[in-house]
């Protein structure tokens, strides 16, 4: 019995990794007022990235780094379409995913069924290996940066700039910090972590190209960033109650039909949400979010 | 020296019909030429792909069928969904309610025994109905707490894939399913009349015809289109003049995942004749449509033409599959950049540009310029 719970735990943890990743990033961006609703085709775009520049060079981490660069381009389109052209956020979001999983799969067509000969190795670190086995790098780092990164929103002048560009735009723009810099750099830092996300899928965690590898795992992101509060170490939280929950749903395919386990998370999703939707009224979400800023407006 | 000033854009709140043509073509036209770059990546000269879509497409009588039949879908969803955005009720679930559509089609057509006349007409409405039922959860959790419709519809689309998946594999699953999963053979009684030669159908052809006159009929001239109407381009004063949110908000949902309901339903009907695999019965018709009713900026007719429209782009990812052996995620590539550049371009539609000249500097000044 022990020894199940330890291994949930710890598959939990491997399970929760790409989301982690990719909710942090989107944390951050609806901190600073802008929705990504294409996290999905960022994770895509992440993990072709990865993939490909690990197949050629052999190299994982140098595939992990593409898959940051190519997370930050996608989140760099989607700043430049809503911040910089203030266009509606949710269609831009959805507009990426189209693009970012038609693009994965139609430049990764001629990996198909293709293995990586060197992926990203898992470590054992001292004292935590007995609970939780080995992971990938990823995963640790993950913790960390949530740490670092719930760090600098609460506890920095540069997190104070960026809460407030999603809670009222016009008071950044009076104390004399730019609205659409900091909107810009946190939806491209989005995009970064969403790319790391979509590259430990394709180089650590099932290290081979199949199409459509993400799979829906960049929409459950977007629910945890809102079952957080928007607070990273809430996204720590969520992350891995859903890693654990597809664990689970995995495992109890003895039991029950596999294609209702599958169904589980969305579910779960949804219950979720009007959980904390039933909960408090405002539920911690910034008031300017998803609201384009015009300077000097009002 | 005449040409000394700078292009100021001036706001203006209602752009004429022409200029919003000239520019949304301006957007495709770069959304292509976006997507040139990424076919050329792959390999492909953009420049043969895009012939060969428009010869196997529109300069071939079995291709603009097909064309058709990718379009009937599109138009019927996106119809709604002009409904939905203008009550501000994002939909994004039409996929997982057109996939319901077709298992409330599906069940009617494999278990219930009708007599002939009415099966057809019995099954496209369990369509409906399972459609609106998929919208309904989402529109009630909006409208009690709030919860944010673009994640619960999405979340259920992901549900519905299963919810088909469960039953082609599981209670459902044919006699004669062996490798493949399905469930048995419609009765004919249920099967949709084809226009010739091709696969579509002639009811749900006409059903979305007739969907968009209705629909551009109670918007333009009933007192509940007035109250869409005004609740979409300004809820506030909606709610001075007595418009119910609520109730208005709840009847567009449940019509625009009725109508996506429909869709599935006279997929099934008219093509497939049984239940089979979600990505069979929908090519992502559901997330299209959104790109359809997005072009079509509020107008259910206009929803027809931008349908057919999106409908080339489909039938054109067929030609490629075949002709130039090209995955048909060319065809996701294409939408996207269609609906990134045609969002981008709406800032220029609330602005006139215009070329104001600079003042002559007088010769003496030392320092011209701006």
């Amino acid at each position: 019995m022990e020894s199940t719970i330890l291994s949930t735990a710890a598959r939990a943890l491997a399970f929760g990794t790409p989301l982690l990743w990719a909710s942090l990033g989107e944390i951050y961006a609806e901190r600073a007022g802008v929705v990504n609703l294409g996290v999905e085709g960022v994770m895509a775009l992440g993990a072709l990235a990865g993939f490909s520049v690990a197949h050629a060079t052999g190299n994982p981490w140098l595939g992990v780094a593409a898959s940051a660069a190519a997370g930050g381009l996608g989140g760099a389109i989607h700043a430049l379409v809503t911040v910089t052209l203030r266009a509606n956020q949710y269609v831009s979001g959805l507009a990426l995913t189209m693009f970012g999983v038609g693009l994965a799969g139609l430049l990764g067509n001629s990996f198909a069924g293709l293995a990586l000969d060197h992926p990203l190795p898992d470590v054992t670190l001292p004292g935590l290996s007995a609970v939780f086995g080995a992971q990938s790098p990823l995963t640790y780092l993950g913790v960390l940066v949530a740490v670092l990164l719930w760090w600098v929103m609460f506890r920095t002048r540069a997190g104070l700039v960026i809460r407030s560009s999603g809670e009222n735009p016009a008071a950044v723009d009076v104390a004399g910090s730019s609205v659409s810099v900091t909107r810009f750099a946190c939806v491209v830092l989005g995009g970064v972590l969403g790319g790391v996300a979509g590259g430990f899928l394709s180089v650590a965690y099932r290290p081979s190209w199949t199409d459509n590898m993400t799979g829906g795992l960049g929409w459950i992101a977007v629910a945890i960033a809102i079952f957080a509060a928007w607070n990273p170490l809430g996204g720590l939280l969520g992350a891995f109650i859903f890693g654990g929950l597809y664990h689970l749903s995995f495992r109890l395919q003895a039991s029950l039909p596999s294609e209702l386990l599958a169904a589980m998370p969305y579910l779960f999703v949804i219950l979720v949400l009007t959980l904390s939707a039933m909960r408090a009224k405002r539920s911690g979400m910034p008031e300017a979010l998803g609201q384009p800023y015009h300077r000097g407006e009002r | 020296m005449g040409l000394r000033g700078r292009l100021v854009f001036e706001p203006r709140p209602e752009p004429p019909a022409g200029y919003v043509l000239l520019l949304s073509i301006l957007a495709i036209i770069a959304a292509l030429l976006a997507a040139a770059v990424v076919f050329a990546v792959y390999g492909q000269n953009p420049w043969v792909a895009y012939g060969t879509i428009i010869s196997g497409t529109l300069g071939d009588p079995i291709g603009l069928l097909s064309v058709l039949q990718r379009a009937v879908p599109i138009a019927l969803i996106s119809v709604g969904l002009v409904l939905a955005i203008r009550a501000r009720f994002f939909n994004i679930g039409a996929e997982g309610q057109m996939l319901m559509g077709a298992v409330g089609a599906a069940g009617v057509a494999l278990f219930i025994p009708l007599p002939a006349p009415f099966m057809l007409p019995a099954a496209l409405l369990a369509g409906v109905l399972a459609g609106a039922a998929w919208g309904l959860l989402p529109a009630l959790l909006k409208l009690r707490w709030q919860v944010n419709e673009v994640i619960t519809t999405l979340m259920l689309n992901y549900v519905a894939l299963y919810g088909v998946n469960y039953l082609i594999h599981g209670p459902w699953k044919g006699d004669m399913a062996v490798g493949y999963a399905y469930s048995n053979l419609f009765p004919t009684s249920a099967w949709q009349a084809l226009m010739a030669r091709s696969n579509v159908g002639l009811v749900t052809l006409a059903l979305a015809v007739g969907l968009a006159a209705l629909v551009a009929f109670i918007l333009a001239k009933t007192a509940f289109g007035f109250r869409l109407r005004v609740l979409g381009e300004n809820p506030q004063a909606a709610r001075y003049a007595g418009v119910n949110a609520l109730s208005t908000t709840l009847l567009v949902a449940l019509l625009s995942a009725g109508a996506a309901g429909l869709a599935g339903a006279g997929e099934v009907t008219a093509i497939h004749h049984r239940l089979l695999d979600p990505n069979e019965i929908s090519l992502g018709y559901g997330y299209t449509a959104i790109i359809a009713a997005w072009l079509a900026r509020g107008n259910p007719l206009t929803a027809l033409v931008t349908s057919v429209f999106l409908g080339v782009i489909f039938a054109g990812g067929d030609v490629m599959k075949v002709a130039l052996q090209l995955p048909f995620h060319m065809t996701g590539v294409i939408s996207g950049l269609i609906l990134l550049f045609l969002i981008s371009s709406e800032p220029l539609l609330r602005v006139v540009p215009r070329w104001v000249r600079a003042p002559e500097p007088a010769a003496l000044q030392p320092t011209g310029g701006d």
